[in-house]
């Protein structure tokens, strides 16, 4: 058992589903001979053969429709978008084919798409974004984003076996960072889709969060427990459905809440957390919910307007203080 | 075409070509932000069909990535593209979007978006809008061999056919897309053949023949303003590096590269000139120096610029 990068990992979970289910398919734009973008699915057509690993067109609409199609013959198709972004170029296919196909005709659509998310490497208004909201008003479909290699590999393999369509976000940013490195089993595990996990206990305050956006946490937690403050921290993984109990159990225990994500802040994943908090647990709540985001702008290019746009660590400190002044 | 404007085109296919290998320089000196997607040996095509446009009716082109000879020849400068690259305050699109996304209405030209396929519908509708407003304007848009298999392209391409709008689309069939070659992307040679399916014609031409990129597109531009509507026009050339900086090409045969080496469009035109006895080798060496010395002055131009501030991010989203 040796640690691996994210991708590494999301490598391994998908090779590991490949060879245990022959349904188990990979299609997209130069997944095959290439290997992927990003190299996530380098060797795959060696080892699986063309008919299981398929360069596409550039046709991101027929990538999702085949996939759907497929899907509802008892396939287990896994769609590549070269990145994330480019998913808004199979928007009806998602919304209105996949979403809608097990409420309107009964018929499940157990499809896995897959692809880089994230900014931070000045990839500029369209490789940078993160797409979750664009999905979240859209019942029937769920949202992955592991934020650890351990988790990435276990949520893979959950994401293919599970019988809705998943969108799964791999943050770019993670995919080789070395610091992130994991000792990940090599044997057949999963990580449940709907199950949040701590990574770190804490009692004055709790910043959930998930992707990148854990470890810019983790970094504000450390510097804040020199000031004497004890932050928790609350990895969602599964964006939708995201995992009610674990949210609300955090706001018993420590009564302020941050929340913290990546994506652009009208309309996003925080405001949806905050709703629940207040339906939920509202008489818990000693302050009110603080979200931390990146703001409502496209992702900028230059180096110094994208450090802006994203959450940084000062961000984070200064909202946890006051948080736990208020 | 007169000399002094064969020797223009020279200007621009040169400008093309240093200013790309300036920026390979840059990138390796670790000064680019993002990546580098050169059009090494695609020069002709974008030099020779934006050469076609009349700046005079406000005609409009909107280029790829890999279409920097056109943004040069409705007059982009050097030190714009620099700051862009280098996301510099004086970049045109004030860093917000990169390499060649920026827009000059009043020039002629409308950056790219990264998505592919979008941009022939955007055309669409700007020569649509020009012609509700009584202008003759013509509208050029690039698409690669690849971002014809997007649905963005074929609604559009219907679309112009049936508005008859006055536009002229250069497909640049330049072998892959991205790691992927044309056999894998369409069951057709020749990418004219999409614009059967619409009832457009299409011409094919040697993307690497300058003069005959020109003249083509020079037919295709009068018709469209004529009122006789939307042109295809398939440039037959090679992607000589690859994808972008990262990617080494090593799923491109090697004698594929060397075939089209031979075939380089800015050596080829240098020796039709010569050979054509419309310009001597001083009047040739004297463009290279004007070029130099205007790269050189433009990125040192550049270099001296400040980077942006944070807070810029802010401000631009809404009117
Ligand atoms: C809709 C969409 N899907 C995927 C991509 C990622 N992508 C960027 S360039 C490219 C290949 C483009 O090939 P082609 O159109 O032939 O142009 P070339 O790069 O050869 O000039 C791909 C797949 C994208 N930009 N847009």
């Amino acid at each position: 058992m040796a640690a691996i990068t994210l991708l590494e990992a999301v490598k391994q979970g998908l090779w590991e589903e490949m060879e245990r289910d022959k349904n188990v398919f990979i299609l997209g734009e130069d997944v095959g001979e290439y290997g992927g973008a990003f190299k996530v699915t380098d060797g795959f057509l060696k080892q699986f053969g063309a008919d299981r690993v398929i360069d596409t067109p550039i046709s991101e609409s027929a990538i999702v429709g085949a996939a759907c199609g497929a899907a509802m013959m008892g396939l287990r198709p896994v769609a590549e978008m070269q990145f994330i972004d480019f998913i808004s170029c199979c928007f009806d296919m998602l919304t209105n084919y996949a979403a809608k196909s097990r409420y309107r005709q009964g018929i499940g659509i157990p499809m896995v798409v897959r692809g880089p998310c994230g900014g931070g490497v000045h990839g500029g208004p369209f490789h940078s974004q993160n797409v979750e909201a664009f999905f979240l008003n859209t019942p029937g479909l769920k949202m992955v984003e592991p934020s650890t290699p351990y988790d990435a590999k276990g949520l893979i393999k959950a994401a293919i076996r599970d019988d809705d369509p998943v969108l799964f976000f791999e943050h770019k940013l993670l995919y080789r960072n070395p610091k992130i490195k994991q000792e990940v089993p090599d044997d057949d595990y999963l990580v449940p889709i709907g199950k949040a996990a701590t990574r770190r206990e804490g009692r004055d305050l709790s910043i959930i969060t998930y992707g990148a956006m854990v470890y810019t946490a983790l970094d504000a937690a450390a510097a804040l427990a020199k000031e004497g403050i004890e932050a928790e921290i609350v990895d969602l993984r599964t964006l939708a459905p995201f995992d009610r109990e674990a949210v609300c159990e955090t706001v018993k225990k420590t009564s302020k809440i941050m929340i913290l994500h990546e994506a652009t802040r009208t309309g996003g994943m925080a405001g949806e957390l905050t709703a629940v908090i207040n339906e939920e647990v509202f008489e818990y709540l000693d302050a009110p919910v603080v979200r931390v985001t990146s703001i409502d702008t496209p992702v900028p290019y230059a180096p110094p307007l994208e450090e802006f746009f994203l959450p940084q660590v000062e961000d984070v400190l200064k909202a946890a203080r006051a948080l736990v002044k208020y | 075409m007169n000399k002094e404007q064969q020797l223009e085109i020279y200007y621009y296919l040169h400008l093309t070509r240093t200013l790309e290998d300036k920026l390979e320089n840059l990138l390796k000196q670790g000064k680019i932000i993002g990546g580098l997607f050169r059009s090494l040996g695609q020069e002709a095509t974008a030099v020779g069909s934006a050469y076609a446009l009349d700046k005079n009716h406000n005609d409009m082109v909107s280029p790829l990535t890999r279409d920097m000879g056109a943004m040069m020849v409705m007059g982009a400068q050097p030190r714009e593209v620099f700051s862009s690259y280098l996301a510099r305050t004086t970049s045109p699109n004030q860093g917000r979007d990169q390499n060649l996304h920026f827009t000059d209405l009043q020039r002629g030209f409308i950056g790219t978006v990264s998505p592919l396929g979008t941009m022939i519908a955007v055309m669409n509708g700007v020569v649509m809008g020009a012609r509700m407003q009584g202008k003759q304007t013509v509208g050029m848009v690039y698409i690669g061999d690849g971002a014809t298999s997007t649905g963005a392209f074929h609604e559009a391409l219907n679309f112009a056919a049936v508005q008859n709008l006055p536009l002229v689309i250069v497909a640049e069939h330049n072998g892959f897309a991205y790691s992927t070659p044309t056999a894998k992307q369409m069951r057709i040679q020749n990418l004219a053949d999409r614009a059967q399916a619409y009832g457009m014609p299409s011409e094919i031409v040697d993307g690497n023949d300058v003069l005959a990129v020109y003249e083509v597109a020079r037919r295709a531009v009068d018709r469209a303003r004529e009122g006789g509507g939307p042109t295809m026009i398939e440039a037959k050339t090679f992607r000589m590096r690859g994808h972008a900086a990262h990617d080494n090409q090593s799923y491109v045969a090697k004698e594929l590269l060397d075939e089209w080496r031979k075939k380089d469009p800015l050596e080829n035109y240098e020796r039709q000139l010569l050979e054509s006895n419309v310009a001597i080798t001083d009047e040739l060496e004297a463009i290279r120096n004007r070029v130099e010395a205007l790269l050189g002055e433009d990125l040192a131009w550049t270099e001296s610029q400040p980077t942006f501030k944070g807070e810029d991010a802010v401000a631009g989203v809404y009117a």
